[in-house]
This record gives C-alpha cells, structure tokens and sequence, in this order.
C-alpha cells in the first residue's frame, strides 16, 4: 500500500528525517512510535503531501506520491487525521463531514456520499446527536472522532492518523482506540503516530521506532511491547523498581 | 509445508524493501551502540545516513573473525548485558573463542527460523526430533532444539557419543528425526548395522544434517542406510547459528533466510561480487538481530547463489551447499581447526621442531586426523619412554588447544618435505 524509501525531509536548512524507510500493507495497523520531536509529525506531513521531501520515494500504491500537491494525494486515497483534530469550529459536525467528502464529488461519485455520512454516524452515533452543533462546541474527544470521521468521508485507502490521543482523558483515549481497531477490521489501513506507545502498540500488528530522525527498530507490535529497550524508553516501565 | 508462509514466500519487491528497512534500523543501532563499528565506519568514510539502497552497503567495510577475538568477550554487543538472556562461544577453537550473544527477541527469531527449516524437511508437532549435536557454548544443538520445540515437535535433548545408546533410545522412543552432524550419522548407521539391528526397526524418517561439508554422495549412502529423508542446513555462531539457511524437500540448495540476513557472494582475492551464480565467498550482514549484529561478515565459506526459483514455492533464494573454505581452516568431526594452532602449540613445547604435517582420513565415517611432528634430534635418538612422554603431552595440549583429540607420532628432524612460499601442511585423504 504504502512503500516509503530514504526520505529525507525537514524546514528549511533543519534535517528532521534521515532516509527513513519503512511500509504499510494491505489491512495493517502500523504504527510509529517516538520521543517528542523525533519527526513522528514530519513524517506524515511529507506523506501527505503538506511538506515536500528533500529526497527519497513516496510509493503510494506503486505510484510515486512525494511530488503530489496535498489535495492530489487525498483524491489518490490517503488521508490524513492531522494532530490536534483541525476540525473547522465554526461549522457545524454535518458540514465539516461533507467537506470531507468533497474528494468523493470530484471523484463524480457524490451519490456515495449520503451513504458514507450515515457509515460516519453509525460509527461515531454522538456526531449524529450533535450534527448540527458547531465543532467548535465539541469535546476534545468529539473533536477526535470528528477529524476521524472527516477522513472517513473521502474514503481513504489508508488512514494516516496523527497522536489521535493527544490531550484526551484515559477513557476517551480507550474509545479513540476501539474505533481504529474497528476501522481496522472493516478493512482500513492505518498508519498511526503515537506518543502513548503503549496503546498504539496494543492495536498495532507491527512497529517502527523513531528516534531523532531516524528508525532504529521496527517489528511486530507485540514483540516490541515486549522490548525491555523500548519498556524503558518509551512504555515508561521502571525496569529497575520491579527487581 | 511452510513455518510461515507470509515471509517465506514473499514478493521479491517487499523483500526488498523489508531488506532496506532493518539494514537502515541496523545501522543505525550499531554505529550508535558499538563502539568498534562506529569507528570502523568513520574510518571508511561512511555514516549510515549515506545509505540510499542495498547496494550500498559494498561501501561498508567488513568484519572478520579476529575482529571477534579482538573484542573478545563483549565488544561487539549492542545491547547492555541485561538484556542479554544467552551467550554462546564459537566451536572449535578455544581460549580466544568467540563469544556471541542473544536477546529475549534473537532467541525467538532463531527459533522460528530453525522451525522453518525443520519444517521445510517435513518435521511437524508429530515427530520425535533427537539432538545429537553436544550442547553446551556450540549454537548447534540448542539452535535446533529451540527450533524443534517451536515446531511443538517431541525434543530429545541426547547430545553426541553414546552411540548404541542414541541407537536404543531411538527405538524405545521411536525417533522420527535425527539431528546430528553428517558424520556422526553415518557412524549411527554403521553401529547399526554392526549391531545387526534393522533400519525398518527404527522410526526414522528425516535427517537434518550440518557443522560441517558433505557431499551428495554421503547424503544418498545415509539416505539408504538410515531409510530417510536428508537434508542440509548451514549456520555459523558468528552470525546467529543454525537457521540461516537450510534445504527444503528438493533437496537442491539451501533456501536463505533473506528477512534476516543480507547476503552476499564475493570474489575472496578482490571483494568485488562475483558474477550472479558463480562461486565466492559469502558474506552476511545480520538484519534482526538485536545483541550481536553482524555487519558484512566474513564467513570464509564457498558457494553460490542459486538465482531461479524453487519448485518448493518460497522465494528466498537458495545458495548451493558449502563447497569449501577460503582459507585453510579444517573442519575435522564437526570443529574448525586451524594449522596454526598446531603450530603454536609445537612451538610451545620443548623437544620439538615447528614442523609438522596433518593427514586426515576417514575411517568409516569419522574423520581421523594424525598430526606429524618431527622432533629435535636429542629427544629423537633417546629412550623409548621419553618419547611416549612427549606424544602423550603434545596429544593433551593439542586436545585443549583444538577441542579434538589427534594422533601424534614423532618423525626424525627433516624428514616432514620443506616448501618454498607456501607450505602444504595438510594432507586431506577425505573425499566429500
């Protein structure tokens, strides 16, 4: 689905990622885990399409995607959940959802869109609720599952999805990560950036560790959950407090 | 019949790329990790940032045994040593052995790529699998026996030696499959047939052969004896053990177990890759492994590639079995020697010349190595005791030194013929 080779990408003169490689198939969650600044971020914008790689290949479905404007990556099929939700607040739920499928009426099948609306409201039944309230108005989490279902709206092949647990309480966070394993089961593949390595890797099927721009690990999720390097990195495990 | 099929079979392109992907995550964990690598890489003008495709790793510089001895015993580790849950030591040599280690996570990897090849010869859950490999710092018998127990087959941990009692315990247990090396299968064979016990009494229905070269015609002769399917199987310490390569049921080449190891086939004199299909030397570089990676190791070992595919249906590619060594390490029952250990060890001791000549034969199906030394004319020409003192200490020193025990007798000074550039120390009677 998704083949990245030696992408080097950063702002300006600062080099954030240093020739990462790595791919996400058919029907996976993959996820990507790492410090603050490690380039967790970096990376799925350049995927997207909003930051342009200094080199290295995209393969997007074995078409090379890294020269592609944003809006031309989305109508290819990948979609991007970005970091802090982005949702349009002064627009109501219904409307935000519709603009996700903006992508379908350009594809000419704005017939599907009513259909895909109702999917996004059977997943997430609180958007049907507060349809017609403003985004802005919404909770953190709400906010979440509406970015989630925005991306759900262009029917994306794979969902790229940025700390989608970000500055949620625990129990929202649960929820957030039962959505994506469902989306998962429904066919979906993910390509999840998370802080809470824990989570992530729970749901994941395989892993990649960034650190400083750089992947130093990757692995099946379960294995690297495991990891006493990666326990005492990034799972917060004390190692020594258990003895 | 597949260990797992996914990786076994995989797309030639998402190899690849699987390929790149933890050679790059490999690099970069070693030259922040071990010392050793990162300053050979600084020296060859190479930072792992440079690396754009697999290719590039010609432009890494390689690693070779003595780099091991070198940073004997823990230099070349990437990982603190808690997070170390085994440590084995190379076989054969001894006192600077090498010394390799294993995390949590290596120790499942070789396992599931030993059951891979245990799988790929046929063994399943159903069989009773005996080790007859030694345990202990060798990586062969517990290698095996993990991959074996992976497999859910019955492991019986029985070592090497004993032989009528591995012959009696196979028939009260009803072995299913023998792991040894070669030879001593062979010599299993022939006890057998000493001891006039027929091969239809045995349960035996798989061999899984390795440590050491043989040749097609020892597989036919213990495929008739023993009423088995052979195969072969290649690993080295240095690089994980067995589990690198092994044959499947085709019987032609031993499929590399390319997710994990990148490997290579170099011409020994110029390092350049040779030609695709023509012989060289191979060279591993380790993808997975966490505590000991390998970075373009030199194996000294001889074959080939086997580019076209396998009828098996698993697209790793196959490397033809070892031809032979590089340099002039022997492999006598299993354990690599080395002339110059011999040589140190005449140097070492008073009454001898540092001129000697191995001849190794094979008597039935264990190799016999007799090792000629001349000695100094006063001890020579003394009493006979005195010279039955001498062999017998160079036999117990030869015995620490190699790991084997070799005959010894004493020639007259000058007789053992002297050679202009290089000398031809050894006299291999064997015919693989």
């Amino acid at each position: 689905m998704l083949r990245i080779r030696n992408l080097d990408a950063g702002y300006g003169s600062l080099s954030v990622l240093r020739h990462i490689s790595l791919h996400v198939k058919q029907g996976e969650i993959v996820t990507i885990i790492g410090a603050n600044g490690a380039g967790k971020t970096t990376l799925l914008k350049t995927v997207s399409g909003l930051l342009r790689p200094k080199s290295g290949e995209v393969l997007f479905r074995d078409k090379d995607i890294a020269s592609l404007p944003p809006e031309r990556i989305v109508f290819e099929g990948c979609s991007l959940v970005p970091e802090g939700r982005q949702v349009f607040a002064a627009m109501p739920v219904r409307e935000n959802l519709l603009l996700g499928g903006y992508v379908q009426f350009k594809r000419g099948r704005s017939s599907e869109v009513k259909a895909d609306l109702e999917r996004v409201y059977g997943l997430f039944p609180v958007l049907r609720q507060r349809e017609h309230q403003l985004a802005g108005t919404l909770s953190g989490g709400e906010q979440q599952m509406l970015a989630i279902g925005r991306a759900i709206m262009s029917r994306p092949s794979l969902i790229m999805l940025d700390e989608p647990s970000m500055g949620l309480a625990p129990l929202v966070v649960k929820g957030i990560f039962e959505i994506i394993g469902k989306l998962r089961d429904e066919g979906a593949t993910v390509l999840l950036v998370e802080q809470n390595a824990r989570s992530a890797l729970r749901i994941a099927n395989r892993g990649y560790v960034l650190e400083t721009g750089r992947i130093i690990k990757d692995g099946d999720a379960a294995d690297l959950l495991t990891d006493r390097e990666i326990q005492r990195a990034y799972l917060g495990k004390d190692l020594d407090a258990e003895n | 019949m597949y260990w797992q099929p996914d990786e076994e079979r995989m797309d030639r392109k998402e190899l690849e790329q699987l390929q790149l992907e933890r050679l790059e995550s490999t690099l970069n964990r070693v030259y922040l990790n071990v010392p050793f690598y990162r300053k050979k890489f600084d020296e060859a003008g190479f930072n792992p940032d440079d690396l754009r495709s697999l290719d590039d790793i010609r432009k890494l510089p390689f690693t070779v045994k003595d780099d091991l001895r070198d940073n004997y015993p823990y230099g070349l580790f990437a990982v603190p040593l808690r997070e170390v849950v085994r440590v084995h030591a190379s076989s054969g040599t001894t006192g600077l052995s090498t010394v390799v280690g294993y995390t949590k996570n290596d120790i499942k990897t070789w396992s599931n790529l030993v059951a891979r090849i245990l799988t790929a010869t046929g063994v399943t859950a159903d069989d009773v699998v005996q080790i007859a490999f030694n345990y202990g710092l060798f990586t062969g018998a517990f290698g095996l026996h993990y991959g074996a127990e992976r497999v859910g087959a019955s492991v019986i941990p029985m070592s090497a030696g004993n032989t009528k009692r591995q012959i009696k315990l196979m028939q009260d247990f009803k072995t299913t499959a023998l792991v040894s090396t070669p030879s001593y299968a062979m010599l299993i064979a022939d006890t057998m047939i000493e001891m006039g016990i027929n091969r239809n009494a045995l349960s035996l229905k798989f061999g899984l052969f390795g440590a050491e070269p043989w040749s097609d015609a020892m597989r036919r002769e213990l495929q008739d004896k023993l009423k088995i399917i052979a195969t072969d199987n290649y690993g080295l310490s240095e690089v994980m053990g067995p589990g690198v390569s092994g044959e499947c049921r085709e019987r032609s080449g031993l499929h590399i177990n390319e997710d994990h190891f990148l490997v290579e086939v170099l011409d020994p004199e110029t390092l350049k890759p040779v030609a695709p299909g023509e012989i060289g030397e191979l060279v591993i570089t380790t993808l997975t492994k966490e505590a000991f990676p390998m970075i373009r190791y030199r194996t000294r070992d001889l074959t080939r590639i086997i580019e076209e595919p396998c009828a098996c249906g698993r697209t790793l590619r196959r490397m033809a079995r070892i031809m032979g060594r590089t340099d002039d390490m022997l492999i006598i029952r299993g354990v690599n020697v080395f002339p110059q250990q011999i040589e140190t060890v005449l140097f070492e001791i008073e009454g001898t010349e540092p001129h000697y000549q191995i001849i190794i034969d094979r008597k039935g199906a264990m190799d016999d190595a007799t090792v000629l030394v001349e000695a100094s004319e006063k001890i020579f020409f003394d009493e006979m005791k005195k010279q039955k003192e001498l062999i017998d200490t160079i036999k117990k020193r030869m015995a620490t030194e190699l790991g084997i025990s070799v005959e010894v007798k004493l020639v007259e000074k000058k007789s053992i013929e002297r050679f202009e550039g290089k000398a031809k120390r050894v006299i291999d009677n064997r015919k693989l």
